[in-house]
């Protein structure tokens, strides 16, 4: 094992894939000479050379639908749109085209395509590049949707999404770039699935459930929420779209009570689908209402002050934790 | 009388020229069986016919080779029949049935065959333009030789897409023929209304690939253009913009009146720009073939569209189980299957 971002973890999926199978390549917006408007592609140029790693117009509507129409061709390509706040310029291609064919066509056409794209606020980035939009993609039958939120589970899914035969959609988080953990040596081939939720942490009096960034907060609420004695189970979804019910059913027959923390709008989105299908299959085991942690329901604003007023807190974690576990189950 | 099978005009045979006639009458005669098909509540949702423009359809692809690729958008039967699609195959899905092309799940807007190279009409404008970079791309990129041509309308002019696709087929100098078939409406809206210049050519030019403009009614001027924009792209010269002018003597969809255009002005191109009768007439004047070929043609033309009826009529339904097929290539993956099918 060794300790590496992020975003070295994804640059060698990107790598290995792109030496595994010569169908593989990489088309986007300054990601070759540029290196990658967040360095994931640097390197990457110099040693794949033109024809694999394709710098592009800024046109995502016209780069969405060549990614499309290659994988139709019978390449693997690995589209980046900048930023997520930029695949709205793609989302026909995305949503009218990408999660169609195969079913429009009765299963003939294979779309093994990778989308990667970053979201995510905190940088003061402003309203109309700091969004959260894996809700309305996870909306689309056609379409996987996964958000990995370690460096290990970063190369392993996107090794399973290239190898994938339908379109992924690899949603990333800007400040998730830096972050470190263990990923196996070079030389030690691994994938992750791209349907499995992960329990990061286990625990007893309350499930926390979360994805992406959020991971990262949440397990420091449990950490110190177990020095006050409340065990919090941590479940990593990592995929939006299909989505691991089962191994939240289970943890929630154990705990009998859920938070879910996303850093996404609260209303009609991720956090709010995923309660319903909570007390869909659970009811009976729930001993408390669902609380949801969520950023503001307002666009992002960029003073630093409101931006961090609008992000969800490690202390909004605890706060709801501590409003469904009851004085009673906490052991001192 | 005896005529000689040696090329007799455009550089085509005899047999070929008869062929492309068989095609023109197919077209028509397929999409006027359709329209009887969906006034009897056969054929659903939206449906666009043809007629009109089997020029265009039969120009082009009389030039493409089997393992060449086409992507259109909506009005895409007669593209597919060119293109070798069985006419039954075609009329089953426009009937919704699992004996359709698409196993009934596509519709009039959504013809596929892997292996005859039609990827599908798309029903929203302008975007398989994008896509037919992509399919062209990959070809580019495999170092095979074939061609994409990619068939849409004169509305798709006025999408971002069809900009943004030009300009990157032109800097990446994609295999990919770009053929708008101006009908010189986009629905309603006629094209002099919604074009800024009333030409492509200035278009081709401004993304610096060549252009043509065409007369749609004449299927070996068609033929002509398109061969030299093929031969264009598959010796790696990149792409061409053809605009074929044509017109749909129905309207833009089944249920679509024309308040917009004069009934004089549909019989007008109706009675003496009919691409089948210019076509036939030049025939005739060249001494190629006779009356009773072109007989022959039509007849047969009916009766494969008969057939194409009767056959679709005695198909199928899908079954109830494949609304969940085809979410997903492993579909154990799909959302619903797992939740509700499980």
């Amino acid at each position: 094992m060794r300790t590496i971002t992020y975003r070295d973890a994804l640059r060698e999926a990107i790598r290995e894939e792109m030496l595994r199978d010569e169908r593989v390549f990489i088309l986007g917006e300054d990601i070759a000479g540029y290196g990658g408007t967040y360095a994931v592609t640097k390197g990457l140029f110099e040693e794949f050379g033109e024809k694999r790693v394709r710098d592009t117009p800024l046109a995502e509507e016209v780069i969405t639908g060549a990614a499309i129409g290659a994988a139709l061709g019978g390449l693997r390509p690995i589209l980046e749109l900048m930023t997520i706040n930029f695949s709205l310029l793609a989302t026909d291609l995305i949503v009218n085209s990408a999660a169609k064919l195969h079913y429009m066509f009765g299963g003939q056409p294979q779309l093994p395509l990778v989308i990667r794209t970053p979201g995510g606020g905190g940088a003061q980035r402003g309203a109309q590049h700091s969004q959260m939009f894996e809700s309305w993609y996870a909306h689309i039958p056609g379409l996987k949707v996964v958000m990995p939120g370690t460096p290990y589970d970063v190369k392993g899914m996107f090794k399973s999404a290239v190898r994938d035969p339908d379109p992924v959609l690899f949603i990333e988080h800007e400040l998730l770039y830096n972050v470190k953990g263990e990923v196996p040596d070079e030389d030690v081939e691994y994938t992750v699935p791209l349907n499995l939720a992960e329990v990061k942490r286990p625990g007893r009096e309350v499930t926390i459930i979360t994805f992406s960034r959020m991971l990262h907060l949440s397990l420091q609420a449990a950490d110190d929420l177990s020095k006050e004695g409340i065990e919090a189970e941590v479940i990593d979804l990592r995929s939006i779209r299909p989505i691991d019910i089962d191994l939240i059913v289970d943890s929630v027959k154990k705990t009998n009570r859920v938070v879910i923390a996303e850093e996404g709008w609260k209303y009609y989105g991720t956090g709010q689908g995923l309660a319903a299908l909570i007390y869909e299959h659970a009811f009976d085991h729930m001993d408390a209402p669902i609380q949801h942690v969520t950023g503001a329901d307002v666009p992002m604003p960029y003073s630093k002050a409101l931006e961090r007023a609008a992000l969800p807190r490690k202390s909004d974690i605890i706060e709801a934790v501590k409003a469904i576990v009851p004085a009673a189950l906490v052991r001192g | 009388m005896v005529i000689s099978n040696a090329t007799a005009l455009a550089g085509l045979t005899r047999t070929e020229l008869l062929e492309m006639h068989y095609k023109m009458a197919l077209m028509r005669r397929f999409e006027e069986k359709s329209a009887e098909e969906y006034t009897r509540g056969k054929i659903g949702g939206f449906m666009h016919l043809y007629i009109g423009q089997e020029a265009v359809g039969v120009g082009c692809i009389t030039t493409l080779r089997p393992s060449d690729k086409i992507l259109c958008s909506y009005r895409e039967h007669g593209h597919a029949l060119a293109k070798g699609m069985e006419p039954g195959a075609v009329m089953a899905e426009l009937f919704g049935k699992i004996t359709g092309c698409s196993k009934g799940k596509g519709g009039s807007m959504h013809m596929w065959s892997n292996e005859l190279g039609i990827l599908g009409g798309n029903g929203i404008v302008a975007a398989q333009m994008p896509i037919a970079a992509g399919v062209a791309l990959a070809a580019q990129y495999l170092g095979e030789d074939s061609v994409t041509a990619c068939f849409f309308g004169d509305g798709a002019v006025d999408e971002g897409a069809f900009h943004e696709s030009l300009n990157l087929a032109s800097i990446w100098k994609l295999p990919v023929v770009y053929v708008c078939e101006n009908n010189q409406y986009s629905m309603g809206m006629a094209v002099h209304k919604a074009w800024a210049i009333d030409s492509l050519l200035p278009r081709a030019a401004a993304y610096n690939m060549p252009g043509e403009q065409i007369d749609g009614m004449d299927v070996i001027s068609v033929y002509e253009s398109m061969k030299r924009a093929v031969e264009h792209a598959r010796s790696g010269q990149g792409p061409t913009l053809l605009e074929i002018k044509t017109y749909r003597f129905r309207g833009h969809s089944m249920t679509d009146p024309s308040y917009y255009r004069t009934r004089e002005e549909e019989h007008q191109w109706r009675t003496t720009r009919d691409p089948i009768g210019i076509f036939e007439k030049k025939l005739l004047d060249h001494g190629l073939v006779t009356q009773a070929e072109f007989d022959n043609n039509d007849t047969r033309a009916i009766q494969v569209s008969e057939d194409a009826a009767e056959f679709a009529d005695n198909s199928p339904d899908p079954s109830p189980e494949e609304l969940y097929t085809d979410v997903m290539v492993d579909n154990s993956t799909a959302l619903t299957y797992r939740y509700e099918r499980k």
